[in-house]
This record gives C-alpha cells, structure tokens and sequence, in this order.
C-alpha cells in the first residue's frame, strides 16, 4: 500500500495527470520495443532498431525527459560556407546585366540545394531529432519560401532562429520571427508604409500564427497592418531595421482596445489571446498525438500552456505524457510527411549516404520541398499527403531505396532516367526527378550489417515488423519472408506510410 | 510487369471496353478548370480604361490605354494576352466580369475554400463542389476517373470522398509507376490507412483505362504551366477518360512589384489557354470541351505602397470551348462605391459560373447541388 501511494505521488508530481487506474503500470513499467518505437517515430524521423533497444528499457517518464533533456538550440554540423558571405543586397542584383543575373540566380538555386542538404543531413545524424522536428514544425508555421524571399543566406537565418527557439518561448518566438528579414520579405512587411500599409503579415499573423480564423474581425487586420508600419530591412546588410518616418504613430483599435499601438505592442495583444495557446495546442496535437484532436484535451493542455507562460517544452512534455499518445488506438494513425518518410527511412534502415541531394529531391517530388513551402500556410499535411500522384511517388522512392541493393534492379532503373529525359527538364518537377534518379544510384541498404541489430532467425521477421511499422501490415504474408525481401515487403505495405 | 507490357496492356484496356454495347453514347462533354492561384488581378487583366476611377486609384499600376489590347469601347485586355484576341474576334471567348460573392471572405484558405466547396460565405463544407455532382453522377462506366487534377497536391473542388480523383503530373508517368499500387480495395477503421487503400484502389482502377497520350503536334509553352496544358490535351485524347481536369497557374498573390510578376503570367496564361485550344482541335475534343479559369478572389482596385494589391474581391473570368458563345457576361464591378476594405460589390455570383458550366457540360439541375438557384449565364450554346 504505501508502495502504492508512493508510486501515485510521482505520478501526480511528474506528469499532473489523470490517475486513470488501467495506466498505472505502464508509468513505471520499461516501454517495451513498441512504445519505444511509437515515441520515436512521433519525435524524430525514423529509429534504428538499436535506438528502440536502447528506449525500450526506459520507463515513460524517463523517456520522454531523455528525449526533452537532448533538445539543442543550434545544428551540430556547420552550415554551408556560403552563410559566412554578406547579405547580396537586392538592389544590387536589379543592377546587374542580364547574365550576372543569371549567374546570381544559379548561384541562389545551388546554395539552396546545399542548405537543404545541410538541413537532411543534420535531420539524419543529430543527437536530437526532436529538435529538428520541431524546427520543421515551425518552419511549416512561420512558412516563408526561398522562391520569394530570393535570398538563400535569410533562408538560413530563419532556419538557425527557428531552431534557437524550436523549443523555447512561442512569444519569443513570434516576436523574433515577426522581424526576421526572411519573413519581412515573404510577407511584404518591408515596404509598408503609413500612407498605404500593406495587410499581408497583418492578416496571416492573426489567421496562421496566433489565433485562426474567426478569432479576429477585417477591422483588427486593418488596425494591425498601420501599427507594423516602420518594420523593414536596413539594404545593405539585410538585417532588421525600424524605420520611424514609415510608421503610422496614430491611433490604433484593436480587439476593443486602443492605443498608438506598434507591431511588438500588437504582437503582446496577440499573444494575450487565450486563443493563441488553444491554437498552437491543437496543430501540436496534430503533429505528435492524432489527426483529429480530442478538443478536451487540448483545452487542458492549453491550459498548461498558458499556465506556462507559452514555454513550449512543457507543453510537449504535457503531451508526450497525456494518455492519448500512448493510446492503442492512435497509433499509426498520422501519414508521414515526405521529410519523415526520406529521412525516417534512411535513419531507420542505417543508410547514410555521400550525397543527401537525391533525398531532398525525393521529398520534393513527394510534396515537400523545405525552404519552399506551398504558400504561407505552410503544408496541410495529414492525408493530404496522399494522392495518386504522391502515393505512387512514396512507393517508387522505396521500391528504388531497397532495389538499390539488389545488382540485378540497376538496369531498370537506368533505363527509366533515360526515358524520363525525354520531355526535358522543362519543369522543376522534372529536374527534381533527374536529380533522385540518377543520384538514388549511389544509395544502398546493407541487411547483413542492419540485420545484426536482430541475432537468430526463429521469430526475425516479427521483430524486424515491430521496429518497421506502427501498425499490422495490411498484406500479413511479409512474415514468411526474410532479408532484403522481408525489408522491401514491408516498407511496400500501405502501414509503412503511417508512423 | 516490365514497363512496356504495362503501357500495351493500358492501351489495349479501353479497346476492350469499347466492344461494349452500353459505352457508345457513354461519353460526356469534358471540363477543364484553370485555377489562377493567389488571386488574380482581374482589373489590371480586363482592364476598364474607359473609367477615370482606375487610373485614379493605380497611379503606378495603371496600365496605358494605347498598350492595351482594346475590345470595346470601355475595356481592354493586357496586352499578354494576345494570344486570346484572335478567338475573342472569332465570337468564341466568353469574359464574365464581376465574379464574386456575398460577404467576402479575404483570407486566401478561406475564400478559396469557399471557391472549392460552392458554399456561402459563413458555410463550411467538406466536399468539393465537383465532388458533391459526382458523388451523384459518376462518369460514364469505362471512364478513367471522374477528374484529373494536374500538377498539384491540393484536389481543390475534387477534394472529398464522393468522387474518383487521379492527381498526376504526368500520364506516362503514372502509368509507369502504377505498377507499384498493389492492394485490393480494403476498409480500415482507422482513418488515415482507409484513406491510403483507397488512393490505391482509385489508382489500380484509373490505371486499367488511362490511355497514356499520343504524339501531339500542338507546341506547347515551356514551363510547369505548359507542361500542365500538354498533360491536359493528352488526358483529353482519350474521349472516355475523364469527366474534369483541373490545372493550376501559380503564383497570383501579388502584394508588391506587380506589373511585371503579372504580365509574364498573364503570358503564361494566355499561351497556355492559347495552345489548350489548338491541342484539344487536335485531338478532336474541342466541340465538346468547355475551360473557365477561376481565382479564390479578385485584387483591390487601388494600389499599395509596394507597387502591387492587396486582396480584393470580384474579378473576371475567362470562358471558352466549342460550345461556347463569346462576349461578355456580367457587368464590370463598379468602382466608385467601394466596401470598407476598399473594395468593389460582385455583380457575378460564382455559383451562376458554376451553374452555368454544370448545366452545359452536362446538362443537370443543380439547385441542390449549388444550395440555392443562381441564374445561368447563358455563354453555353444550347
């Protein structure tokens, strides 16, 4: 008995959650290989079957704190050399000739590609998946793309501020990114002047990163848009720079409330909001719990949020621990976006290769370009993931993946590079597709090396099963095969698509 | 299956099903939507130059009355879309002004939510609007799918459980890949992996009837709206294929710098609309085709400091196809009565362009369908 109340004060102290009686055990219990996979796979990109191993002793609380204690605030690996270059200023580049321009734009494609490169690369070898994870969920929040913003080293600031905050304060967070120059520029904020504001960040400050819609009124927007006047970009070094001749000093109201309000006051009634915490609460579920939030428990976890003046990581801690992440019932329920897939497939499966070109290239193809996204909402995600086009996409990356392996596919796949040259590379699309064709040659899963992770073969391809998938295959026949069939039949399954 | 065997096996597939008796008069007119994305700039696209009020309010975006490409004595079309005049001058392009609707909705996911679904503004649907008519008149059996959506992930007014839906980009393409969607039609409780088997039932199902494209003759522009055009008269060749194909021409959103960003898309489109015409005389689908662009809004009539505009309301659209009956639809938005946010009132409700296109491609009520009666346009030969 007094082991028991023992055990239920830490459960009150360290998780302040229900005390629902069926889920005592599982609190002190190891995880096992299946809730330590789930966890994982819901925090980073993939897991080794080693990693399992390792969490699968851990009991939750110590998990989840062992996942939170590694959370970083910069990338481990050096970012491409060209971030050290100055900022190019864009009226530079309006007075360059036609081909300088050229020159200049190739060069901004190809420092792109490096930096997405960099970022797979630091999303496959980082301590801290969750960190990158995190960083990409803001980037998909704060969405700003490299299309518009036209400059690849503010593509890079944002990425390194995103990171710095991923698991931080979202008040900070707002307001650094709010005046990051990336975000100045994708939003229009850099030209808005009093005479005439621009409404853009006005308007998707309030809808996409704080409250949503229906939390706001057209007049709110008009109101915000005079106070964010005065925020733009110094030319010459591309950073921040309020400019007091652009803003408009007078009268603002906003939510009922008036004042000579400027963009940061306008950002603190923002945050003030108890939509805000509900907001970000409810697509932070979406990210690591289920798609369809239980809305009463994301008003309790909203609360904590609030109570946590806006902290992220207890929030996420409060959601690792709530009893809907680790219920039955939702797991394999979240699609993986193209990152989580390419990523979490190379991660999984131990592939580290030269070039992480063909990688991006691939995400790309299957709908998600970092650094590009497809307008300011950032990607829808779920199930919208899925199409015809993308499945098929999904399926040709892996078959290509676990082929690799095989000498007898390079053939093939040599021959459909040539075929697909065919209508040029008249479209990035298929440019992307040339650059993973010809650059998945390289890359080669080794089962024997991987394979050693599961000693003897009575009851291999159930293991290898529980590290692969989150849920039963739908095709259950997997299970009498073995070795690079049983990988290829696996991650052909419909089940491989979810985490 | 190698490649080859699969595309011969494709092609001999609707051969097959044509020896049906019940498929000879199966086949259907054909819908191409145009998606101009971002919201396009309907006063600086059809331009009233005649009206003192839009200089007035574009003092900088304004484009020059002797640059346009004048086509009454009130309005003009931007001079990229030259390639549109010879078939306005032959009574064959439909421009409906004004397209718009009640209580406005300015954010981009909302009003183009608004767009996909035909709801009213303060209504929230689940199901494109296509979806809704599919989901009670499937295509003719033998066809391919019910709609094609080129080039894009979002599925836009094909969004929803009730309709066959291919997103590709394309055709040979997927067919080549469709070798890889294995699984029978299964039913899952949980949702997302139902949705999964259900994408690669509809893609086993489209495979068997897709006809991959022949050889065109059309030249089509470079570009990925091009190479949408040219998927799109490839999918249109086969007359038992698809009911709807949906491209998209990105990047309208133009709140700063616009008159060049506009006008090389306006180029865009008009070449491309310019090429989806010959392309589908080619292969012989344009009696039966009718094509209408549509935005999730208009651009405000008067500029911002930025050089661009800001999100507005009604704008025009363009219409045409063998069936259809140029001129002009609709009145141009009035500029001298603007909304609180700047803006002109719609004279055009889209759900009318709905209708109007509904109702002559395939000849159905659709009061239901639209939730209300809207009146046609009349731009469809009877």
């Amino acid at each position: 008995m007094h082991h028991l109340i023992a055990r239920l004060a830490r459960i009150v102290f360290f998780a302040g959650a229900s005390l629902a009686g069926s889920c005592l055990s599982a609190w002190a219990e190891p995880l096992g290989e299946a809730d330590a996979r789930h966890l994982l796979a819901r925090t980073g990109f993939g897991a080794t079957p080693a990693e399992v191993a390792d969490f699968a002793r851990l009991d939750r609380r110590v998990a989840v704190e062992r996942i939170l204690a590694g959370a970083r605030t910069q990338a481990t690996l050096a970012p491409p050399s060209f971030v050290e270059e100055p900022f190019f200023p864009y009226y530079k580049v309006r007075a360059l000739s036609a081909q300088e321009r050229m020159a200049y734009q190739r060069r901004n494609v190809e420092e792109g590609l490096q930096l997405r490169e960099w970022w797979f690369r630091e999303m496959l070898t980082t301590a801290s998946p969750l960190t990158e994870r995190m960083t990409l969920f803001w980037h998909g929040h704060f969405a700003t793309s490299q299309q518009k913003v036209r400059s690849s080293l503010l593509v890079y600031r944002q990425n390194a501020l995103l990171r710095s905050h991923a698991l931080g304060n979202f008040g900070s967070l707002l307001r650094a990114v709010s005046k990051d120059p990336a975000m100045l520029v994708y939003l229009d904020s850099a030209g808005s002047r009093r005479e005439a504001p621009n409404e853009n960040f006005a308007r998707e400050v309030m809808e996409l990163f704080t409250l949503g819609e229906g939390h706001y009124a057209e007049k709110d927007i008009k109101e915000a848009a005079r106070a964010f006047t005065g925020w733009s970009l110094d030319r010459d070094t591309g950073e921040f720079r309020y400019r007091p001749f652009f803003h408009d000093g007078g009268m603002k109201t906003i939510f009922g409330r008036s004042g000579r309000f400027d963009g940061d006051d306008v950002l603190a009634l923002l945050l003030e909001r108890p939509e805000a915490a509900t907001f970000i609460t409810r697509k932070l579920w979406k990210e690591f719990v289920s798609p369809n939030p239980d809305e009463r428990e994301v008003q309790r976890l909203a609360a904590v949020f609030r109570e946590a003046r806006l902290e992220v990581t207890p929030l996420i801690r409060a959601i690792l621990l709530a009893d809907a992440f680790w219920s039955p019932s939702n797991r394999g329920t979240i699609v993986k976006s193209p990152v989580e897939l390419v990523v979490g497939t190379l991660r999984t499966f131990e592939i580290s290769p030269t070039t992480l070109r063909p990688a991006v290239a691939g995400a790309a193809l299957l709908g998600q370009n970092v650094m590009s996204p497809p307008n300011v909402k950032g990607w829808p995600g779920g199930d919208a993931w899925i199409n015809s086009a993308t499945l098929l996409g999904r399926k040709q990356f892996l078959d290509r993946l676990f082929r690799g392996s095989d000498a007898m596919a390079a053939i093939p796949m040599q021959a459909m590079t040539a075929q697909g040259g065919a209508t040029a590379e008249a479209t990035p699309e298929a440019r992307f597709r040339h650059m993973m064709e010809r650059g998945m040659a390289t890359y080669s899963f080794d089962w024997d090396r991987w394979a050693r992770a599961f000693p003897g073969e009575a009851g291999r391809a159930a293991r290898v099963q529980g590290v692969v998938l989150a849920i039963a295959p739908v095709d259950p026949s997997a299970a009498l095969l073995d070795g690079p069939a049983l990988v290829r039949a696996l991650t052909a399954d419909p089940a491989y698509q979810l985490k | 299956m190698k490649r080859r065997d699969f595309i011969r096996f494709a092609a001999v597939a609707p051969v097959a099903a044509w020896c049906l008796p019940s498929l000879a008069a199966a086949s259907r007119r054909l819908l191409i939507l145009v998606e101009l994305k971002g919201g396009n700039d309907g006063f600086n696209t059809v331009v009233p130059f005649a009206d003192p009020a839009y200089a007035r309010l574009r003092p900088r975006l304004a484009l020059p009355r002797e640059s346009l490409l004048e086509i009454s004595e009130t309005a003009g079309l931007h001079p990229s879309l030259e390639k549109l005049l010879p078939l306005w001058n032959d009574g064959g392009l439909a421009i409906v002004q004004g397209v718009g609707y009640p209580a406005p909705n300015l954010s981009h996911f909302r009003s183009i939510e608004i767009w996909d679904t035909a709801s009213r503004s303060d209504e929230y649907l689940d199901e494109g609007w296509l979806t809704r008519f599919f989901a009670k008149r499937p295509s003719p059996p033998g066809y391919a799918a019910d709609g094609v959506v080129v080039g894009s992930a979002d599925l836009g007014p094909l969004a929803g459980t009730g309709a066959r839906t291919i997103a590709l980009a394309n055709p040979e393409q997927f067919l080549r890949s469709a070798r890889l969607a294995k699984s029978e039609a299964g039913a899952s409780s949980n949702p997302s992996l139902a949705h999964i088997l259900r994408v690669e039932h509809d893609i086993l199902l489209s495979a068997e009837r897709l006809k991959p494209g022949s050889d065109l003759g059309t030249s089509f522009p470079a570009g990925p709206f091009g190479a949408a055009i040219r998927t799109a008269v490839q999918l249109a060749a086969n007359p038992e294929g698809v009911s709807v194909i949906r491209v998209t021409l990105n990047g309208f959103d133009t709140h700063a710098n616009q008159l060049g960003t506009h006008a090389g898309l306006l180029r865009q489109l008009g070449e491309g609309l310019a090429a989806l015409r010959e392309g589908l005389l080619e292969v012989g689908r344009w009696n039966d085709a009718l094509v209408a662009t549509y935005a999730e809004f208009g651009r405000r009539p008067r500029e911002n400091e930025s050089r661009g505009t800001d999100h507005g309301t009604a704008a025009a659209h363009f219409v045409m196809g063998g069936p259809v009956k140029g001129g002009w639809y609709g009145a141009a938005p009035r500029l001298d009565s603007l909304d609180a946010s700047g803006n002109p009132a719609f004279t055009v409700d889209f759900r009318s362009l709905y209708s109007t296109l509904l109702e002559g491609a395939w000849s159905v009520e659709t009061r239901s369908l639209l939730g209300g009666q809207f009146d046609k346009l009349g731009f469809v030969q009877a």
